[in-house]
């Protein structure tokens, strides 16, 4: 009991001692650009938070590297979501990989494009497990294909739902009333 | 009158030797234990649950449709019927989210009334689920002290906002209103008592051989599979892991308050109870010192476009009258950009994503809702585990619909 005590407490004081969340993964992603220049595109700092375009193809490496990297440690997916541009958007499409690190609290932002197209993605799912019902919601709302996926199926609307409701072209009352029957 | 088995699904054929088999069954959507409208498809050998596969949606509305379509500030309301037993801390996630975005300073006086109303919330919300996973597993008592205690914490949301379960107290740049004459006496009232109460449920539960052979070393998770499967909150804390958005990335004045990030390392049920358990405690010690810091001043950002004048000043005061329209008719402007903004829930990492492309209404609101993400976590704790487990480990990862569906 003492020595849990005693572990919280430096674990409290590391945490207490952490300095600016939003602008070490900035100066990290430079360091990560001079290695692997294909890997990253603009980098925007705004709001405090860090954003990065990836190209598609390369997302997996991306995040498979910045989950083990030293000083980046992003080993926490918090969350994938979708977004719709608008309609007449070119690339219409993006998906938002946002990414935390349980020991050095930092948070990163990465973003890919996508075209109407071609709303394929490789899924990330072998790197954090956690991004099998991110993505399954992002495909469910956003109509987003993450090849390789293990289970790539509607999550939250019925298996028989037409179209993507979270589109912008999606009416907000939908088509027609949905029946169970 | 023969039932024909011909066109049965594969699952349910009649098979010669039933004990040779897998069975698959569907628990909920109407089990009480699997609070709410989840449902789960166990394939069971024996007893022994083979595989889990969860199946949700059922109580989809479409929220975050929705909120591409109505003003920033209605968007409030909607974040109270999310996660429903933690409305305040909805409201706190989105608030927050705009406010960045605004880049908004909060008075001194409407942060403070934040987290004392916040962790107020989280001890309601930590009772709820004290009750109802003691109720899943067999003690019937708990679940009324827990409601007891509950309704007191309710009552006083009641007071300060005027809604019980959908405050709405949180405003962008600061409050609805500021606190009622006599709110600190009961609170004061309210942390005197509560301690005793915590004791009792300690009395009831935590001695308790049935209880504890019930929980201890059930649904076990460990540290790097909880990271991995992206738990957050209590249940991480449960996994030995001292994360606790509160300290790590503090928010809304957190850094100024002096409290104990709880864990265990048992990684099983109990261990996750026990969090909880002492995590009230916790609360409470916070919820006093921001009772204690209560000095008088403004709760509402000084910034006139976006938030709503006094009502003296709008009877007295052309300007704060033509704001006042404009607000209300048009909404306020939000500049373009995007923001995340994640606060400690009183169920784990609660998120808000905001894609703003300027004016009234954002292009896109998403909720990163811890029970989500640790009910995606459910099949790797069960499996193995027998049937009447998995009602205790549901229990354990204290999920709510609303948030999951949205």
């Amino acid at each position: 009991m003492s020595q849990d005590i005693e572990r919280e407490k430096q674990i409290t004081e590391a945490a207490l001692t952490t300095t600016d969340a939003g602008r070490a993964p900035a100066l990290l992603v430079d360091t990560l650009r001079r290695e692997h220049p294909e890997w990253l595109g603009e980098v925007t700092v705004a709001f405090g938070e860090v954003t990065v375009v990836v190209p598609r193809e390369q997302i997996i490496h991306l995040c498979a590297h910045l989950k083990v990297a030293p000083g980046l440690e992003f080993n926490m997916l918090s969350d994938i979501c979708g977004a719709d541009r608008g309609v007449e958007e070119e690339p219409r499409f993006e998906v938002n990989y946002h990414l935390f690190s349980t020991t050095k609290y930092h948070r990163l932002r990465l973003k890919v494009l996508l075209n109407e197209e071609d709303t394929h993605v490789p899924t990330v799912t072998g790197v954090w497990r956690t991004a099998n019902w991110h993505e399954r919601e992002t495909f469910d709302h956003f109509g987003v294909i993450f090849d390789g996926h293990p289970d790539l199926r509607r999550i939250l609307l019925p298996d028989d739902w037409q179209g993507h409701s979270l589109r912008k072209d999606f009416p907000l009352r939908g088509y027609e009333p949905y029946s169970l029957t | 009158m023969s039932v024909s088995t011909t066109n049965l699904p594969p699952q349910f054929e009649v098979v010669d030797r039933p004990l040779d088999t897998q069975m698959t069954i569907s628990m909920g959507p109407q089990h009480p234990s699997t609070h709410g409208v989840l449902r789960l498809e166990l394939v069971l050998d024996g007893e022994m649950i083979v595989k889990c596969t969860p199946d949700i949606g059922y109580l989809h509305t479409g929220m975050e449709k929705l909120f591409e379509y109505k003003k920033y500030q209605q968007g409030i309301v909607i974040t109270d019927r999310m996660d429903y037993l933690n409305p305040l801390g909805n409201n706190l996630a989105y608030v927050m989210a705009v406010e960045k975005l605004l880049g908004l300073e909060i008075p001194e006086r409407a942060q403070t009334i934040r987290v004392l109303m916040c962790e107020m919330q989280r001890i309601a919300s930590h009772l709820v689920w004290l009750g109802t996973h003691a109720l899943d597993i067999g003690a019937m008592t708990v679940f009324f002290y827990c409601f007891r205690e509950r309704e007191k914490i309710l009552n006083m949301i009641e007071a300060a906002s005027g809604g019980r379960l959908t405050p709405s107290y949180f405003r962008i740049g600061g409050l609805m209103m500021d606190l009622p004459a006599g709110f600190e006496r009961r609170v004061k009232q309210f942390t005197d008592n509560f301690p005793a109460a915590l004791d009792e449920f300690h009395t009831l539960l935590s001695g308790n051989r049935i209880f504890q052979n019930r929980t201890k070393g059930v649904g076990i998770i460990s540290a790097e599979d909880a990271i991995d499967w992206g738990i957050t909150g209590p249940s991480l804390r449960g996994s030995g892991v001292a994360l606790d958005i509160r300290r790590s990335n503090p928010y809304s004045g957190y850094e100024n308050y002096d409290f104990d990030i709880p864990i265990e390392h048992g990684c099983d049920v109990w261990a996750r109870y026990m969090v909880r358990m002492r995590e009230m405690a916790e609360s409470l010690k916070i919820v006093k010192q921001a009772a204690s810091r209560l000095a008088p001043g403004p709760v509402k950002a000084d910034a006139p476009k976006v938030v709503l004048p006094d009502r003296e000043a709008m009877k007295t005061h052309m300007d704060a009258l033509i704001h006042h329209f404009l607000i209300v008719a048009e909404g306020f402007n939000v500049p373009a950009g995007e923001v995340y903004h994640a606060i400690e829930g009183s169920k784990g990492e609660l998120g808000v994503y905001i894609r703003s492309e300027g004016g009234a209404k954002p292009s896109r609101v998403h909720v990163r809702g811890p029970s989500f993400v640790n009910l995606s976590a459910l099949p790797h704790m069960v499996n193995g585990e027998m049937v009447a487990d998995v009602v205790a480990i549901i229990g354990s990862i204290d999920i709510v619909l609303g948030e999951i569906d949205r």
